[in-house]
């Protein structure tokens, strides 16, 4: 079991990673990468959020959706249950950890409805986890979107100061910066564990 | 059949989760006092810091709070501090209004450099580079890393020396840590005449470095009815609560160094 758990871990973080091998999440990835700091953050919150969407859907999956033959509702329904569930984790944490919340506050309603939190609750059905492996997918699938954000807002830091051809700056460069490091990521795939 | 349970199913489920929502807001809900954001709202919105707190907003918290002053931001001065106070429903406080000035006028033909400096545009380098070009080890290097940190416009360097335009300067003292040489004073506005010179060097040695440096010949100090102005560790400093502008002193001065703010722009 456990090393089931460790071959889908290192599966999700690096062989088949969310944002630069999947190319899910691709919104926030160019949109909060552009310092380091609040790509940390970020990826913060994504995890938590994952780790617990991955969570609340494998539970209305199995114990609503399932039993009434009511599979084809799967994404709007989970739309629903993400969506509700980040709004009381945001109140939650802004009432008991204030501390918390100010970290993360800010990025909690950025991934509401982000394509990477819908995703893992949709490939964790799919692929038929338990609830065991939902959680560690979902956590380890968001650690791997951290890594890759604040991989790739290092590099961006770095871009800031490097002499660029001005019809490079800005996103172009950025795009082209993704593209490269979703090309090194590839690598992974010849992995084999 | 089906269709009444899908209905019914995320209808439900909807509802269940709506609810819950509803109730958290409830139970959650962290209560913030409806004076923050009118305070907030009055306050110049520079964020810059110069109270001590992260942001207008977290100024506007602590005002609110009680734990600042209702005149606790020195940008909006005065105004802004009224309109806090109303918001409040306290009597207003009076601000004492600060403005920055820089203490050096050694300007390029007035004070000697030992080397001449080519490189980055930035006074920390330069001061790193035995104490800056300047002969005077307590001059203006002119490279304006305090121009670069003011948001307000309000500082410019022109032969060599920066100068702060009162009107522009909002005291929010940030280019007081800026400036290397620590030469950028606040000074209360209320007060015209300040030492445009911060040498402790010997007055003796004073007069081979730089044409306006205070020689310390404390002339100033006698032209002074009021006791106001005193020379200590070979400068002559204003006692601002007791200057009353009179400018006896900036007469009398050999050195043209006690300057007057309302006379003549950004000196």
């Amino acid at each position: 079991m456990l090393k089931e758990l460790f071959i889908l871990s290192v599966s999700a973080i690096f062989i088949e990673n969310f944002v630069l091998v999947k190319f899910l999440g691709i919104c926030p990835f160019l949109g909060v990468s552009k310092k380091t700091e609040t790509a940390v953050g970020m990826g913060m919150a994504v995890t938590f959020v994952m780790g617990l969407a991955s969570v609340m859907t494998w539970l209305l999956n199995t114990y609503v959706l399932l039993p009434f033959g009511l599979e084809y509702l799967q994404t709007i329904g989970f739309i629903l249950v993400i969506a509700a569930l980040v709004q009381l984790v945001e109140m939650f944490l802004q009432k008991m950890l204030p501390s918390l919340y100010n970290a993360l506050g800010i990025y909690l309603p950025l991934i509401t409805t982000n394509c990477a939190v819908l995703g893992v609750a949709l490939l964790n059905i799919q692929k038929e986890y338990n609830l065991l492996m939902s959680l560690v997918y979902g956590v380890t699938a968001a650690l791997g979107f951290m890594l890759a954000l604040v991989l790739f807002a290092g590099v961006r830091e770095h871009l800031e100061d490097a002499d660029i051809p001005e019809f490079l700056q800005g996103m172009p460069i950025a795009l082209i910066t993704a593209g490269l490091i979703a090309m090194a990521f590839l690598g992974f795939s010849g992995l084999k564990i | 059949m089906t269709i009444l349970t899908a209905v019914l199913a995320m209808g439900g489920l909807g509802l269940l989760l709506g609810l819950a929502l509803a109730l958290a807001s409830k139970y959650l809900s962290v209560g913030q006092d409806a004076n923050i954001p009118l305070v907030t709202e009055a306050l110049p919105g520079a964020n810059c810091g110069a109270c001590g707190y992260a942001g207008c907003a977290a100024l506007a918290g602590a005002i609110v709070e009680g734990s600042a002053v209702t005149g606790a931001c020195p940008v909006g001065g005065t105004s802004t501090a009224e309109r806090v106070a109303e918001i409040m429903g306290v009597p207003a406080q009076p601000v004492a209004e600060n403005v920055a000035v820089v203490m050096c006028r050694g300007t390029l033909d007035a004070s000697k450099k030992k080397y001449i400096y080519e490189g980055l545009s930035d006074c920390e380098v330069v001061a790193g580079l035995s104490g800056g070009d300047k002969v005077c080890r307590f001059g203006c290097l002119g490279l304006g890393n305090c121009v670069r940190v003011c948001r307000f416009g309000a500082l410019t360097v022109t032969d060599g020396v920066a100068a702060v335009d009162p009107d522009k300067c909002t005291a929010c003292g940030i280019c007081l840590a800026a400036c290397p040489k620590s030469l950028i004073r606040m000074v209360p506005k209320a007060n015209v005449y300040s030492v445009r010179c911060a040498s402790h060097d010997k007055g003796a040695d004073m007069k081979d470095i730089c044409l306006v440096g205070c020689i310390a010949c404390r002339i100033c100090e006698k032209a002074c009815e009021y006791g106001a102005i005193a020379v200590s560790s070979n400068i002559a400093v204003i006692d601002y609560a007791k200057c009353t502008n009179c400018g006896a002193c900036a007469e009398k001065c050999p050195k043209k160094i006690i300057y007057c703010k309302t006379q003549g722009k950004g000196v």
